[in-house]
């Protein structure tokens, strides 16, 4: 008999919503956090929005060192990764064993804004090619290796167990979850606290997505700027932040009487092997994936009650997608309510899987199938029913929640009530 | 959960020699590839010794069009894939494309391009960045590249956990194994020797500033005084043993144990990790410390760590109890491909019953230690524990053992 994994503690760092709380009230409400950069003088590049998140080091728990020390990603990851052992109920000291539990954290993008900031000043704005090194941060090496993430996560939770980050660009964020729920399957773990974290709003990420035109340009609305599955989306908007998770082996959370959100009931991954940014409009590989993932499951497409999509707002990714839905799950695809959360949070790349799987939960939690906010002009290649702009009152047992990144990653999810 | 994942072939690009032949002809000679540094001008620096990859002339082995979007580290990455894949006598082609997969372990990706492309953004301006820019720096990039050139759309993954990535994803590839993946392509390959990177590595505070490339990376020895980073590393093919078995392939190997451990804060007075990853490892094995033949060192060559790890080996083992060795000192520490690199040596260790050497030190400190030096060391070799450690507490082990038909 298979080793259960299921969820049992939420953490979300998300643009517009600190905590869980604050995530799913922005959710249920169809509201976008989607607004023109703050971080930086946007004006010099083509896309000049993004979801940034209000996030002060000092109100949510970080010590003046920790916030030295740690990229903006780091810090997310540690401060959701707190939340989500508050919400678990997991007594550090009583029944977590550091030897049992693990750390998986998800990042596209590692400390790009760390990086970016500090190359500014080691090379005197571009100038020097041979960087001068004494204007280095004593942290800089954590920043060069984003394995940080999972160290510092690791020994603020007090875990001794596995600990590593998932770097599979954006399908980060499901492929970390998924890579936890088989190290607790395969007995190496009983606990992992998993998740992903990006902060990628910086200006070497906002001109590298301006140059292949990925991000949109439209900053004349930027409430309105991320418009998954809408007939004139043109591009997605970046977006930052994170969500951690407790997952616990299934037995062990019952016995002690946790509350279990859903269970991680299926997942695969698969390749496109085709190109590193383009998409084939047919979704053969992520249908592949969501296949893989139901059968892992053992779900029938019918039994699908919600579709989490990847739903960035590009012309390539949101066709390619609605396809995917058509060969994997055939006319069901058409009764099962789509939406996608980036039209409210932006894309925040490798942390956007988890923040997904957040909503997942959430939604099975609460019953309620968060909308596709901005979606007004149906596009007829997208022809599935994306829950436009209201969230839905809807029995929801069971989830799929898919993603697909550069590298040519598709990552596919099944999450369940657990009964 | 039962199916026996293999090596079938070794592709290596590191400091030793480009391929597996010249990499362990060197090794097996003890040949130091630690030299001054000749990619930058690194006279300014207080470190100036780097394992470099000589000769390795990217335009040679790959397609013109890859060359441009792709940074130093990914071109010897698929290179290494190019020639795992050859050594194994696989044709990606006449495979499921589903059944073939990629895992790959990075510590920093492609520095070098990102020094580049920052340089565009800053000096320049943001329409100067790269339209690669999105993708070649990127953790993910080794293995989105190899799965695009070879076709293979299979469940892949990357890890990221400094150098003991490097074991983790041969970890992660035997998981995908077991799950039904025929043929993985898993290892490490890194390379920052660029001023940017070499500034970041700086920072981390355990990069030797000794000047003299037969003294500088002296792991174990009593006037230890840090590391000299290197380049490069080593991709397998990691294959189910029934395809193995059924196509007559040449079987190195089987990754038969792993396990992965986390450090406690240094203040909290527990035991570091290294001794439970490597207990783990062996449990995970079905093996006992004497069905291990020898031990491929992390060796930090830092004082505190090298005697956590000789500790280690040590309450595993018993004083003297098993063979040790660093072949490392040749090379440097190549990031994530250190530990790869080390597994592949390991693998070549059991084929030719020989043990490569540690060079640069003439004792180690600790006497319990059984060093192996100056001399490759013959003797049956069946089973091998690799280790790596990486900057922050993270400790892998992995144990390959000598393949027997019919085992388990």
């Amino acid at each position: 008999m298979e080793r259960r994994v299921v969820i049992t503690g939420i953490g979300v760092i998300a643009p517009g919503a600190i905590g869980t709380k604050e995530f799913w009230a922005l959710l249920s409400e169809g509201r976008t956090a989607t607004r023109t950069i703050t971080f930086f003088d946007p004006s010099p590049f083509r896309s000049r929005v993004a979801a940034e998140a209000d996030f002060d080091p000092d109100l949510h728990g970080l010590s003046p060192q920790e916030s030295r020390r740690m990229d903006r990603a780091a810090q997310f990851a540690v401060v959701a990764a707190r939340e989500a052992l508050m919400d678990s109920e997991l007594e550090l000291d009583l029944s977590m064993d550091p030897h049992r539990t693990g750390v998986t954290v998800g990042s596209a993008v590692g400390a790009t804004m760390g990086l970016d900031r500090e190359y500014r000043v080691v090379s005197d704005g571009g100038r020097l090619d041979v960087v001068d090194h004494t204007y280095a941060v004593p942290h800089l090496y954590d920043y060069f290796v984003p394995s940080s993430f999972a160290g510092e996560v690791a020994r603020s939770v007090a875990a001794e167990g596995p600990a590593t980050v998932i770097s599979t660009g954006c399908t980060s964020g499901l492929d970390s979850v998924g890579y936890a729920a088989e190290v607790i399957r395969e007995g190496s773990a009983d606990v992992m606290i998993a998740g992903a974290s990006d902060a990628p709003i910086s200006p070497i990420t906002v001109a590298c997505f301006d140059a292949i035109k990925a991000t949109t340009p439209r900053h004349d609305d930027p409430a309105r700027a991320s418009r998954p599955f809408d007939r004139t989306r043109n591009g997605f908007v970046l977006g930052e932040g994170a969500a951690m998770f407790v997952l616990e082996e299934y037995e062990r959370a019952k016995a002690r009487g946790a509350h279990p959100y859903a269970e991680i009931a299926g997942f695969a991954t698969r390749c496109n092997a085709f190109h590193m940014t383009g998409l084939q409009p047919d979704g053969r590989e992520m249908a592949e994936a969501i296949r893989a993932a139901l059968g892992q499951a053992r779900v029938a497409s019918n039994q699908i009650d919600y579709i989490n999509a990847h739903g960035s707002g590009t012309k390539q990714n949101d066709r390619h997608e609605t396809a995917a839905f058509k060969a994997s799950l055939g006319s069901d695809a058409y009764r099962t309510p789509v939406s996608s959360i980036k039209s409210m949070v932006g894309h925040s790349l490798g942390a956007i899987g988890s923040i997904e799987i957040a909503a997942s939960a959430l939604a099975i939690e609460h019953n309620l199938v968060p909308p596709t906010a901005n979606l007004h002009e149906p596009d007829p290649e997208c022809d599935l029913d994306y829950v436009p702009n209201e969230s839905r009152t809807w029995p929801t047992d069971m989830v799929l929640t898919v993603g697909s990144g550069f590298g040519g990653f598709q990552s596919a999810m099944v999450l369940g009530r657990v009964t | 959960m039962s199916a026996t994942a293999v090596v079938t072939g070794i592709g290596v690009v590191a400091p030793t020699g480009l391929g597996a032949a010249e990499h362990w002809t060197a090794t097996c000679r003890g040949t130091n590839r630690i030299a001054p540094i000749t990619r930058f001008d690194a006279s300014g620096y207080p470190a100036r010794l780097a394992g470099e990859v000589a000769g390795f002339v990217a335009e040679e082995h790959l397609p013109s069009r890859l060359i441009p979007q792709t940074d130093h580290m990914t071109r010897m990455a698929i290179v290494a894939a190019d020639w795992a894949l050859e050594d194994a006598g696989i044709r990606p082609e006449d495979w499921p494309e589903f059944g073939m997969g990629v895992v790959t372990s990075s510590s920093s990706g492609g520095f070098e391009f990102g020094q580049r492309e920052l340089q565009n953004l800053w000096s320049k301006g943001g329409q100067f960045v790269s339209a690669y820019q999105s993708f070649a720096w990127f953790y993910a990039v080794n293995s989105g590249q190899i799965s695009i050139r070879h076709g293979m759309r299979g469940p892949s993954s990357v890890v990221v956990s400094g150098e003991s990535g490097g074991l983790d994803a041969i970890a992660q590839a035997r998981r995908l194994v077991r799950r039904g993946g025929q043929v993985m392509i898993a290892g490490g390959v890194d390379a920052s020797i660029c001023p940017w990177g070499w500034v970041a590595q700086l920072a981390g505070g355990r990069v030797s500033t000794c000047p003299d490339p037969q003294l500088a990376y002296r792991p174990f020895d009593a006037d230890a005084g840090g590391h000299v980073p290197g380049e490069g590393g080593a991709l397998l093919v990691v294959e189910d043993a029934d395809s193995a078995r059924r196509r007559g392939a040449h079987v190195y190997a089987e990754i038969a144990g792993h396990a992965a451990t986390f450090d406690p804060a240094p203040e909290s007075g527990r035991e570091p990790g290294l001794r439970r990853a490597i207990e783990l490892a062996l449990g995970d094995a079905g093996m006992q410390p004497q069905d291990i033949d020898v031990v491929f060192a992390d060796a930090a060559a830092v004082p505190q760590l090298d005697q956590v790890e000789a500790g280690a080996i040590r309450a595993v083992f018993g004083p003297r109890g098993v063979p040790v060795t660093a072949p490392k000192t040749m090379t440097g520490r190549l990031l994530s491909g250190a530990a790869s690199l080390d597994v592949a040596t390991a693998l070549l260790s059991i084929r030719d019953q020989r043990v490569p050497p540690t060079t640069n030190i003439s004792a180690a400190a600790d006497a319990d230690l059984d060093l192996v030096l100056a001399e490759p060391r013959h003797g049956a070799v069946d089973a091998a524990l690799i280790l790596a450690r990486s900057y922050g507490g993270f400790n892998s082990a992995l144990v390959v053992r000598r393949h027997t038909e019919g085992k388990p």
